[in-house]
Parts: structure tokens; C-alpha cells; sequence
């Protein structure tokens, strides 16, 4: 039995997760700010043999309550096997653009709050000497791009922070995974046309599952995303700045 | 606001996606005054889930309850029945009547009131739904059962999403000892060799037909009847088998005639008589292994038609409604007979005793008017036309087909679902 804390557990991706750690008799604690979702998946977690589901609400941003309730609250924990952080939103590009409100809140939510989150996991991993650290970027983070450069510049800035903890941590047993998911079919792509490339959020969160039980660093998924975003890295700046993608 | 169609891929309009991750959520948007409809998988072939707003249901997927001792589950109605079989069948369980795919929404298939190859038998998924959460158009949030609301409840089931979002359902599941079938096949050499070898095998739990559409007299209405039973033993497992992708649209010339000619002397020639041992997943949900495969009708899209026809005549009707479709030379790629046992109390309710014949047709001018002509024959005939499979029914042959259509409308007026639910079908069908 493995202890899994899922940070940002109502995410489609992360809930997908927790039912294939639930249905491998693990233990889940789900932080996440809709005290209703995270109810209704701590229920069907333990219906397909979860060991135990605890769950703790309160907005993701607010980092500071955070780790005072997770002080108190792990105090008497066993150690944790792995951790997903798994939040994020997805801004209006236009709305970014010209809302510096707008662009703060996405900034904090997407970069700024995170790395509040892993400072204090990493802490803790470190101090246990094990675990998995694991979180969610995009491949929107390996490059700019003029639709959505906003969310990447957080999303490359979470990249290179888990890059520094992973050198970090690896003397301490800690192993840190970045993962970068392609396009997925979640609520937060709703009013997206999808296309072929779309992935299913059960799919992305197997994939999840699977790098963490190897014991991975990085994660495309679906896999050929990889390829992808090789092609997409090597295009000159002299050319990628006229293309529309 | 991104183009949206059903699965047949006609007509794509402009919708609005909403998102609810909860209950209160779910009631703040059933009060918007722009109305609005709730969608799941996008399966139903028309545009019954489709409307300027649409709330998107597949996030709202979560098991309530489980009893594995008596096979009572609960769950968020944007849960697939994919998710649920994977859960149940393991453990011995299976749905109580299953449509042909397993890519569809728990919410979705009793807003349809599915049935299954065992419908002879035991009628409608709704008829063994023993509660259902819904979300009103006043906000309000009520449980409906055959007791509690029970005319909410025989109008949700079956009402194609008009009467409220259904929030969760509560289903008895029932069991089985094996999660593989057990699969006898006859082949009839015309129609009405055919429609006597669902009589004969009437006592058969599930039992439906392929049916070839394209042969002529005398061979006219020739099919292999496909009659199984749950095995006694076996491995109870759920194995998701491989799927393959149509990774774009076909060409529509490809699916023309001279291919299905052949396709259909194929299939005749190489159904044997007899029988054999098939998995739960190829049996019930043969489709399913090809997905997106609404794409090989290219573009354009495609129209399932999907009619029944009381006993009395069927025949007759059903010969008509062959020569008819040669004789237009439309031809349709998918045939499926399968007869129906005594409709339900439910006023929106497709099935009636008699044989249901379901028809794929590529979008054309040519199948158009092809199925306003099988319209007037169907509904003179008694009969009436899947909803669920509907893209273009006049809202005439509707009220014809359905005529307990008034006391649905009143137990929507009763239910404040008026001016708050709609699809762009129901306004088609001339309901408030």
C-alpha cells in the first residue's frame, strides 16, 4: 500500500489518477478547493478499495494555510510515497493580454502558488529520504507560442524549478517527475474544437500512474508529444516567429 | 462557441459549453433564462443533446454507492457505462439491458430509455432505475422514483433531457456468472424466414438481427439472427480490447453500393450456423472497436434511421420499406432488426411490441427524402421513429408517433422545466 497526496485532486487528470491508485488499495489524501467534488471522489475512491480517503478543502492559492493545516495534519503520518501536484487554469489569451489583474491571477495560480506547494514537499520528501515528487506542466512550457504564452511562460517556469529540486533532491532518495501532458479533453479545453491530437484525461492519468511507479523524470503523454515537441524545439527563433501554431 | 453535431455529424451548429463540477453548480445554470440541455458523450445520433448552450456532463462521473450483495449501484449520471461495467464486471455484475455502444453517459441512456437485445424480455433501461437525483428548472433538487414523483420520473426516462438535468441515478444491476457469452447464430434467407426465427427464439434472452438491406426479391430482407445467453461458467474479467481509429473523414464514395453488395454477401456467406463462445465487449458493443468511426461516412455525416412497427403488418411494412430503399438506391450500411417486447408506462418511451429496423444512411438530398416517405408508412402503420437517432422528424409525425406527447408536456410545465430545457430537436418537435 502506497501514500499518495494529490494536490488540485478535482482536476480531470488528477481525479483519473486517484480512481487507479483507489482500485490499487492505496491510501489517498485530496487537497483540492471544492469541498463537494472532493467529496464525491473520496467516496467513489474508497468504493473501489481505496485503504483510506481523507480529504481537506480550501483555495490552492492561499499557500501559507496550506502548510500550517498540513503541519498539523501529517504530523503523525507515515511517510509519503508519492506526490502529484496537479492545478492549474487555462487563461483567455486575449484576456491576459490586456488585463494585468487577469495576468497576475493566472501567474499566481499557475506558477507562483505551485512552487509554494513543492518548497513544502520537498522539504518534507527530503526529510523522509523517499518518495516521488511529481507535477503536472504542459508542453505549452517547452516553447512560446503566440496562442498561449501566458500559461507556457508559468508552465516553463515550473519545468525549470522541478529540474532544480530534481538535482536537489536526488541525493536525499527523492525522486521528481515533470510531466507534460499534450492536449487533453478536460473541462478546461470544453469550448476547444478537439481534434485528433486530444487525449482522454483516463489515458494521461494512466500514463501518470505508470511514470511514477518507474520511477521516472519526464513524462509526454500521450507519447507522441515527445516527438512533437522535438520538432517544435528545433525550429530557428528566425522562423517560428512567422509561424502561426 | 464551437460547431457541435451528434454522432451522425449533420448539420453542425454553433454551442456554448457550460461546465458544473457540482450540484449547486448544476442548479445555478438550469435557471439560466436562455435555457439550455444537458449533454454527455455526444452519442445520440441527432441533435437532441445539442442546443446554443449545453451543460457538459462526462466531468460528473463519480460512484455513490455499491452494494456488491445485492447489485444496487449509484452513480453521478456523467459516468459511462464503460466505467461502470469496468467496475461491476469483475465482481459479477452486469447492466440489465445495455445499448450497442459502451461510450455513453448512465444520465444519457436513461434520458433515451435504452433498450437492449433483451428488450423482448426485460423491457427499457428505465425499468430498472430505482431512483433518479435531478436538478429542476427552478433550481430545485429532487429525488424521482416509481414512488416519489413517479410522473417525473416515467417522463425523465425517456425524455431526451426536457424534464431536468438528471444528477444521479440509482440502478439494479443484474448478475452474472460469466463475462462471456454464449452465441448461437441462424441465417434466414428472406425477410419473413427471418421475422419467423425471432418467434421461434423468442424465449431467448438476447437476440437480434443483421439484416441485409440490398438484396432483392427473393431474397429481399435476408439476415443472420444473432441469439446469445450470459455462459453459466467462465472467467469474469473485463478486458478492454484493442481499438482501431478512422483517423479522418472518409472519402463518401468509398462506402457506395458495389462495396456494400460485397460486404453483404460476405457477412451472409460466412455467418455458420451455430454455435460459440463470444466476450462480453465484441458481443454487445461490436462497434465500439472502431472509434470515431462515424467518420467513414466522410464530411457530410449520416442519418441513422431507426423505426418500430406494431406485429400486425410488420411484414408487409418492413418488405415495403426494403424495396423502397433499393428502389431510391440509397444505400444503407448498417441494418439491424430486432423485435420489441410491450412498450412501458414511459410517455417518451421509443419501444412497442412489434420489430424495430435500424437504417444508416449517408447524408444526401436522396436519403432525405427517402426517410419522409418511410415517415408517412411508419406512423400510418402504428408506428414511430427513435428519438434518440433523430436528426429531421417533423414535429406532425412526432405528435403521431408519440401521442402521450401532452401529458409529457404537462409534467414538464408541472416540473418548471419549460423555457428552461430544450434542444434543438425539441423546438424541431414543436415542444415548449
Amino acid at each position: 500500500m502506497k501514500f499518495v497526496v494529490i494536490i488540485g485532486a478535482t482536476s480531470a487528470m488528477a481525479q483519473h489518477a486517484a480512481r487507479l491508485w483507489a482500485s490499487r488499495g492505496d491510501r489517498l489524501l485530496l487537497l483540492g478547493r471544492n469541498p463537494s467534488v472532493l467529496q464525491a471522489l473520496a467516496q467513489d475512491c474508497r468504493l473501489r478499495g481505496a485503504a483510506q480517503v481523507d480529504h481537506m478543502a480550501h483555495d490552492l492559492n492561499d499557500v501559507p494555510h496550506w502548510q500550517q493545516v498540513l503541519d498539523a495534519a501529517l504530523a503523525d503520518a507515515p511517510a509519503v510515497d508519492a506526490v502529484l501536484l496537479a492545478y492549474g487554469v487555462l487563461p483567455q489569451a486575449d484576456t491576459v493580454n490586456h488585463d494585468w489583474a487577469a495576468l497576475e491571477a493566472s501567474l499566481h495560480t499557475n506558477l507562483v502558488a505551485p512552487l509554494g506547494h513543492l518548497a513544502w514537499w520537498a522539504n518534507r520528501l527530503q526529510a523522509q529520504g523517499r518518495g516521488t515528487l511529481a507535477a503536472i506542466g504542459s508542453v505549452a512550457g517547452d516553447r512560446g507560442r503566440a496562442s498561449n504564452y501566458a500559461y507556457g511562460a508559468a508552465k516553463s517556469g515550473l519545468a525549470t524549478y522541478l529540474q532544480g529540486l530534481r538535482q536537489r533532491l536526488y541525493r536525499h532518495g527523492v525522486t521528481v517527475l515533470t510531466i507534460k501532458p499534450g492536449w487533453v479533453d478536460t473541462p478546461m479545453t470544453a469550448d476547444i474544437d478537439k481534434n485528433a491530437l486530444f487525449a482522454a484525461p483516463e489515458r494521461v492519468a494512466r500514463d501518470i500512474v505508470r511514470a511514477i511507479d518507474q520511477g521516472r523524470t519526464q513524462l509526454y503523454t500521450p507519447w507522441f508529444w515527445a516527438g512533437i515537441m522535438v520538432v517544435v524545439r528545433a525550429i530557428p527563433e528566425r522562423v517560428f516567429r512567422r509561424l502561426s501554431l | 462557441m464551437t460547431p457541435c453535431s451528434g454522432w451522425g455529424r449533420v448539420n453542425p451548429r454553433p454551442v456554448h459549453t457550460h461546465v458544473a463540477r457540482d450540484g449547486q453548480a448544476l442548479a445555478a445554470l438550469a435557471q439560466l433564462p436562455h435555457g439550455l440541455i444537458a449533454r454527455g458523450l455526444g452519442r445520440s445520433y441527432g441533435d437532441s443533446a445539442v442546443a446554443d448552450h449545453v451543460v457538459a456532463m462526462q466531468g460528473l462521473d463519480w460512484l455513490q454507492s455499491w452494494d456488491p450483495a445485492t447489485g444496487v449501484l449509484a452513480c453521478a449520471a456523467g459516468l459511462s457505462l464503460d466505467a461502470l461495467l469496468a467496475f461491476v464486471v469483475p465482481q459479477g455484475w452486469f447492466l440489465p439491458v445495455t445499448p450497442g455502444s459502451r461510450f455513453v453517459t448512465v444520465g444519457g441512456a436513461v434520458a433515451s430509455d435504452v433498450h437492449g437485445k433483451n428488450h423482448h424480455l426485460h423491457g427499457t433501461l428505465g425499468q430498472h432505475v430505482l431512483a433518479l437525483d435531478m436538478c429542476l428548472g427552478n433550481g430545485e433538487r429532487v429525488t424521482a422514483s416509481p414512488t416519489a414523483h413517479a410522473d417525473l420520473f416515467a417522463a425523465t426516462c425517456g425524455g431526451m433531457g426536457l424534464t431536468g438535468i438528471i444528477e444521479s441515478v440509482r440502478l439494479q444491476l443484474q448478475p452474472v456468472a460469466s463475462s462471456q457469452m454464449q452465441v448461437t447464430q441462424h441465417r434466414a434467407p428472406h425477410l419473413e424466414a427471418l421475422l419467423e426465427a425471432f418467434a421461434v427464439h423468442a424465449h431467448a434472452t438476447y437476440s437480434v438481427a443483421w439484416l441485409d438491406a440490398w438484396s432483392p426479391a427473393p431474397r429481399l430482407g435476408r439476415g443472420v439472427l444473432m441469439v446469445g445467453e450470459h455462459a453459466a461458467t467462465g472467467p469474469l474479467q473485463w478486458r478492454a480490447p484493442r481499438t482501431w481509429t478512422v483517423p479522418f473523414d472518409m472519402p463518401p464514395a468509398l462506402l457506395g453500393a458495389p462495396l456494400l453488395r460485397a460486404f453483404n454477401a460476405w457477412t451472409y456467406a460466412r455467418a455458420r450456423p451455430g454455435a460459440g463462445v463470444q466476450d462480453l465487449i465484441p458481443y454487445f458493443y461490436p462497434l465500439d472497436a472502431l472509434a470515431q468511426w462515424n467518420r467513414l461516412y466522410g464530411r457530410r455525416g449520416f442519418y441513422q434511421y431507426q423505426f418500430v412497427v406494431p406485429p400486425e403488418g410488420a411484414a408487409a411494412v418492413l418488405r415495403r420499406v426494403l424495396q423502397a430503399i433499393q428502389e431510391a438506391r440509397v444505400p444503407p450500411l448498417l441494418a439491424v432488426l430486432k423485435a420489441f417486447g410491450p412498450a412501458n408506462a414511459h410517455p417518451l418511451s421509443f419501444p412497442m411490441a412489434g420489430y424495430t429496423l435500424a437504417l444508416d444512411f449517408a447524408a444526401s438530398e436522396a436519403a432525405l427524402a427517402l426517410m419522409n416517405t418511410l415517415d408517412d408508412w411508419v406512423h400510418n402503420a402504428g408506428g414511430r421513429v427513435y428519438l434518440t437517432k433523430d436528426a429531421r422528424l417533423s414535429a406532425r409525425h412526432f405528435r403521431q408517433g408519440y401521442p402521450q406527447w401532452e401529458a409529457f408536456e404537462a409534467v414538464r410545465t408541472k416540473y418548471h422545466a419549460v423555457g428552461r430545457f430544450a434542444s434543438h430537436q425539441s423546438r424541431r418537435l414543436g415542444l415548449a
